[in-house]
């Protein structure tokens, strides 16, 4: 797969989902928890746990 | 249009022309005292004063090595060697070159302390860091080799000194651009020929007299004992013809440059969706800008450029050799997926910008819809 594979996924999903809801992804991708944590970043998102690979993030109200 | 001089700036032709020069000149070996000896004795000392005058030191203070990496190298590990009765804490950035991170791992042990947004180092942990007990040396970046931030490596090297600490300041992405006569705060400083067009198999390594540096290899009769083997004379002139260019005309150059990547700056942040642009806008060396695009991946991208005639690089993880992504992305929080790492070289045109500023909106468009993204 891809690098960016996980990271568009989560934001497909993200589309689908309401604000405080949480995604939780699985990524053994090395550049997984520095791509999900500058995702976040980005798009004004909540990361609130990255333990690779297991990662879960927050939709913020937007 | 070669735009990866991060990786290596292309031989420039004065070096070139030096080179071959030497090469029919009949130098022979620089400690023999036959005539040949002596002409190429003399070409290193021509060699050495050069570079003196480039980091504010003196002659005798510098040797040629065999890269950059291998002075990064020797210099950690002969202040390690010479302090290793005070203790051995090796200090560095989170961002420096790999070939530094490994020799703190290896001649010690590594205390690297994180960076801002922008990689700058924090200096108050930094501060706290080489004021520990046991701090065999530390080594800081002048300016990060992928993001062209420039570290506050005067305070920070002000602070080792408070603290007794010897210092080796990597000045690999600034020699020849930016003017480091004028700093003396360090014990050892490296750099590398490649970085400013010379040949590739040339290291800098200057070490203040006084400095607590040992050989950590045995010393031979060349370079005063501190690196060995007989010098490559030629390679190591047209390494100092290369210093010698930008010395007479850095100051335009710089000018030009940091204009140009301004320009590429907000042009590609206005013209690519979702695209991270890296580091300190202005607090950096003038030719280097990275930047990533969201949901591409690097090695693609990379590729099509290369395909639209733009050689780049990259710090993504599965571009180049590497797996994993580039560790002072990471460790700045920047996005590391979709990389592109631009070099300016002294021959980059504002047209063939302009030309990459064209090229780049549609590539990124084309592989986001293989992908199918937005």
């Amino acid at each position: 797969m891809a690098c960016p594979r996980p990271i568009i996924e989560l934001a497909r999903e993200f589309e689908r989902i309401q604000a405080g809801e949480v995604i939780e992804l699985l990524a053994d991708d090395p550049a997984a928890g520095p791509d999900l944590a500058a995702w976040c970043r980005m798009r004004g998102q909540e990361l609130i746990l990255s333990k690779p690979p297991r990662f879960l993030v927050r939709r913020s109200s937007l | 249009m070669f735009l990866d001089s991060s990786s290596g700036e292309p031989l420039l032709a004065e070096a070139r022309r030096a080179w071959l020069e030497a090469q029919d000149a009949g130098w022979g070996d620089p400690i023999r005292l036959h005539r040949p000896g002596r002409l190429a004795s003399q070409a290193l000392d021509r060699a050495r004063e050069v570079v003196a005058h480039t980091v504010g030191a003196r002659p005798d203070e510098v040797v040629f090595t065999a890269s950059g990496p291998h002075s990064a190298n020797a210099a950690i590990a002969g202040l390690a060697l010479g302090q290793r009765r005070v203790g051995s804490l090796i200090v560095t950035s989170a961002i420096d070159h790999s070939s530094v991170l490994a020799a703190a791992e290896t001649y010690g042990d590594a205390v690297t302390i994180g960076v801002d947004g922008l990689g700058r180092v924090d200096l108050d942990a930094w501060r706290h860091a080489v004021h520990r007990d046991g701090v065999a040396t530390a080594c800081l970046q002048v300016a990060n080799h992928e993001v062209g931030t420039l570290q506050p490596y005067r305070q920070a090297a002000e602070l080792c000194g408070q603290a007794g600490v010897p210092l080796v300041l990597d000045a690999t992405a600034g020699l020849g651009r930016i003017n480091l006569a004028d700093f003396a705060g360090w014990s050892a400083l490296v750099g590398s020929a490649q970085a400013f067009g010379g040949p590739v198999s040339v290291g800098i390594l200057v070490i203040r007299r006084g400095s607590r540096w040992r050989a950590p290899y045995p010393a031979d009769d060349y370079q005063f004992g501190r690196w060995p083997g007989p010098p490559d004379v030629p390679t190591i002139h047209a390494a100092a013809t290369a210093l010698a260019v930008w010395q007479a005309d850095h100051e335009r150059v710089a000018e030009r440059q940091r204009e140009l990547i301004d320009t590429m700056r907000s042009r590609i942040a206005a013209t690519v969706p979702n695209v991270d642009v890296v580091g300190d806008p202005v607090q950096r060396v003038p030719h280097l800008l990275t930047f990533s695009v969201l949901y591409v991946d690097g090695e693609t991208l990379t590729l099509e450029l290369d395909k639209a005639g733009f050689a780049v690089a990259s710090g993504s993880a599965c571009s180049a050799s590497s797996e994993q992504p580039s560790h002072v992305l990471a460790a700045m929080g920047a996005l590391t997926h979709g990389n592109v790492r631009i070099g300016l070289t002294r021959a980059t045109t504002s047209i063939q910008v302009d030309q990459f500023l064209a090229a780049l909106p549609p590539i990124v468009a084309e592989i986001r819809a293989t992908l199918g993204v937005a």
